[in-house]
């Protein structure tokens, strides 16, 4: 067995120029099996990328013959999509005992200003399809001592033909900020217009209609009939509709980088013995029960600008809105001579005519931070107080107030804002105003309107 | 004479009835339904290559597209979640409800890469169900074509055959030219390249490119000027040929990197009309490989 390759050996040792030879042939050998292997290796890779090219039919070809017709988009499972906005702000304030806006009624629901350190709403969000007819949302506001519920309505999916229908409790669709719940408002603080017409925003419990036209120009019309029991109406028991609402908007495109909707709204509210708070002519604090109608008007513009359209490195957003508001009716104010007040019990005609706008421009100079100003100004109008403009004074004082914010968003569910704000919505009073916020969104969070 | 036939048969269409609306989230989509549809479809798309698919406002004018729309036809994959909920909802159109015909998902139909292992915000943006960024592999789009034509023909059953027609006539071109994509492409395998955002993933596992490092720390968020240091010093131990990066993305990171690392940034059209030879989607390709192309050994 040995034999032959020690007599190789042998050979090898002793004809050098014959083992040169058997090594080249060796090599060559060796060169052609890895040619040889080199080219299966290949034919095998070639075969492997077909099979997963296959595979990856296949896997898709099953995934669509699972799913022959695509589910939701906007979440894909079947629980509702959850979400959680934490908000909380740090507030250094005047020390005034009773904030109003000077020459207006307080609005209902307005949870004050709190000075240092306090907790904003809470919201718990919750949505989902109910069925293919039907859309529902839950939105709840939690405080210390108080849970709100601020929405809870479903929309039909299925009307078509532009139309849709909404019941239920719901942010009334006049005006612009109205839809907005306070973390998507771009000041810490809501605007003075909205403080002074709804306290912070118009709710209503009922049914609204909204029809979308099938042109090009976006042109939506919508009415709402509710209950009603939100300021400025009051709640009664009672039958038929305490409120209605119309609106109108329109829309589109100027180029790629500039984009805009206008609209007009009015709200008709019935109001029943509405209590209001007001200082008489001796400074003593009288309670005032309204009844009758509120009408008002509102028209608002927004015009948003990005760089072709991309608003990832900088957009600018311009908002304005103006309403005009007249109240008829009659006043009572209630006696509080006892407290040495003027008032005596007297109810009379009552007629206010009052206006007043909110001008704002946020602009995001670079990702993630933005910078805004907004201009409040209310004009309180004029008041006929009939028979109690004796004890009630009247004021033709102008509020206003600037405001400075600069915000950073670390990612789209993150925002951290700072707030100047020079607040001469009551008269004599000059304020400066600071905020420091965050505001936090956990979970699944919803798209944002326009 | 068979050219003439087919185009004198595509214009009939347009005098028997209304064409097809369809609603393209993306330009890609919409450039893919045009090649279908031809004069039987009306597409509006919705973005461009310059915006971000991911931040889009929901504009009233998209709004009033949606209205009209009779497909929509998106990526899906949660790629529009911050936008496209909006439009469906505020639009009052029962036709591109999600579950029906007229919403057409592109993600449905090919196998999705990078879907994440568990799902938490502290990772960024993620995609439950995976990268949606599918078009980027023209195998995909072919993919997605067989089933936007069916889709088509389901919906408009006047031009089904019009749909099937240009249909093939359009997979027997692309076919061709993958073909001929792949074997340009061939010393583009395993070259190194970093990636601004993972807009790429498909298009280099196509080609067997090697993705070394994404410049944004997780998906969605900026890249810092400090993690961007880190990601230089990650390169040195790991070259790479080139930062990718798509029209939209800022340009500032890859520069940035480019200057401190020498590693050239590339503009990749990512899209139709990304830039001004991708106008179609062969040419999006045709641009894409030349590009890379340079950066072959």
């Amino acid at each position: 067995m040995l034999r032959p390759a020690l007599a190789a050996a042998v050979l090898a040792a002793a004809f050098p120029a014959y083992a040169d030879a058997d090594l080249d042939a060796l090599r060559a050998e060796l060169k052609e099996m890895k040619a040889s292997y080199e080219a299966r290796i290949q034919a095998l890779e070639a075969r492997l990328q077909k099979a997963e090219d296959q595979a990856a039919d296949a896997a898709a070809q099953s995934e669509t013959a699972a799913q022959p017709t695509p589910a939701s988009l906007a979440s894909s499972s079947f629980n509702p999509d959850i979400s959680l906005i934490l908000q909380g702000r740090y507030a250094n304030l005047d020390d005034i005992e009773h904030r109003h806006i000077s020459g207006f009624v307080p609005a209902g629901h307005d949870h004050g200003a709190e000075r240092g350190f306090s907790l904003d709403h809470t919201e718990l969000v919750m949505s989902a399809s109910i069925d293919p007819y039907f859309h529902g949302y839950f939105n709840l506001a939690l405080l210390d001592d108080e849970v709100e519920i601020e929405e809870a309505w479903f929309q039909t999916s299925s009307l078509g033909n532009g139309l849709s229908a909404k019941a239920g409790r719901f942010l009334s669709g006049i005006g612009y900020q109205n839809e907005h719940h306070p973390h998507a408002w771009d000041f810490a603080d809501n605007n003075l217009m909205y403080r002074a017409l709804f306290g912070e925003a118009y709710g209503n419990d009922g049914v609204q209609l909204k029809w979308v036209a099938p042109t090009e120009l976006f042109m939506e019309l919508g009415a709402e009939a509710g209950r009603g029991a939100n300021f400025p109406g009051t709640d009664r028991n009672a039958n038929g509709v305490g409120s209605y609402a119309l609106f109108g908007h329109l829309g589109g495109d100027v180029g790629a980088s500039h984009s805009w909707r206008t609209g007009v709204s009015y709200l008709h509210a019935k109001a029943s013995d509405r209590d209001g708070e007001l200082e008489d002519i001796n400074d003593v604090e009288a309670e005032t029960l309204f009844s009758g109608t509120s009408k008002a008007w509102m028209a608002d513009i927004v015009w948003k600008w990005a760089p072709n359209g991309n608003a990832r490195e900088q957009n600018f957003t311009f908002a304005a809105e103006y309403f005009h508001r007249t109240e008829e009716g009659s006043l009572l104010c209630e006696d509080n001579t006892a407290a040495g007040g003027a008032c005596t019990d007297r109810e009379d005609a009552y007629r206010s005519r009052q206006s007043g706008f909110y001008a704002q421009g946020v602009y995001q100079f670079m990702p993630r931070w933005r910078t805004g100003y907004r201009y409040d100004w209310l004009d309180s109008g004029s008041v006929d107080l009939g028979a109690n403009g004796a004890f009630l004074p009247v004021t033709d004082f102008n509020p206003t107030r600037h405001s400075l914010m600069l915000d950073f968003s670390p990612s789209e569910f993150s925002r951290l804002r700072l707030q100047y704000s020079k607040d001469k919505s009551m008269e004599n009073l000059s304020e400066n105003q600071w905020f420091l916020q965050y505001i936090h969104s956990l979970g699944a969070h919803g798209a944002h309107k326009f | 004479m068979k050219r003439l036939l087919l185009s004198l048969f595509l214009w009939l269409p347009i005098y028997a009835h209304a064409a097809l609306n369809v609603f393209a989230c993306e330009p890609e989509w919409g450039a893919l339904a045009r090649e279908i549809g031809g004069n039987a479809v009306k597409v509006y798309t919705a973005t461009t290559a310059l915006q971000d698919p991911h931040r889009i406002e929901a504009r009233p004018s998209l709004i009033a597209q949606m209205r009209r729309a009779d497909l929509v036809v998106c990526s899906g994959a949660d790629l529009e979640a911050g936008w496209l909920p909006v439009l469906l909802r505020e639009a009052g159109n029962a036709r591109v409800q999600p579950g029906l015909p007229g919403l057409f998902e592109a993600t449905r139909f090919v196998a999705l890469l990078e879907k994440p292992a568990s799902l938490d915000r502290s990772q960024g943006d993620l995609h439950a169900a995976g990268n949606p960024h599918i078009h980027t592999d023209p195998r995909n789009l072919a993919r997605v074509g067989a089933a936007l034509a069916a889709r088509m023909a389901e919906l408009d059953p006047s031009s089904a055959a019009v749909y099937q027609a240009r249909w093939k006539d359009f997979s027997t071109r692309w076919d061709a030219a993958i073909a001929r994509w792949q074997v340009r492409a061939a010393p583009l395998r395993g070259l190194p390249v970093a990636v601004q955002h993972k807009s790429f993933s498909y298009l280099l596992a196509w080609l067997g490119m090697k993705e070394v490092v994404t410049l944004e720390p997780k998906p969605g968020v900026e890249p810092s000027v400090s993690h961007l240091a880190r990601v230089a010093a990650q390169l040195q131990a790991t070259p790479a040929r080139a930062v990718l990066r798509a029209g939209y993305q800022s340009p500032r990171p890859a520069n940035w990197l480019a200057e401190r690392t020498g590693i050239p940034a590339l503009a990749l059209p990512y899209t139709v009309g990304g830039n001004d030879r991708a106008q179609d989607l062969f040419g999006l390709f045709d641009d894409t490989l030349d590009q890379l192309l340079k950066l072959a050994p």
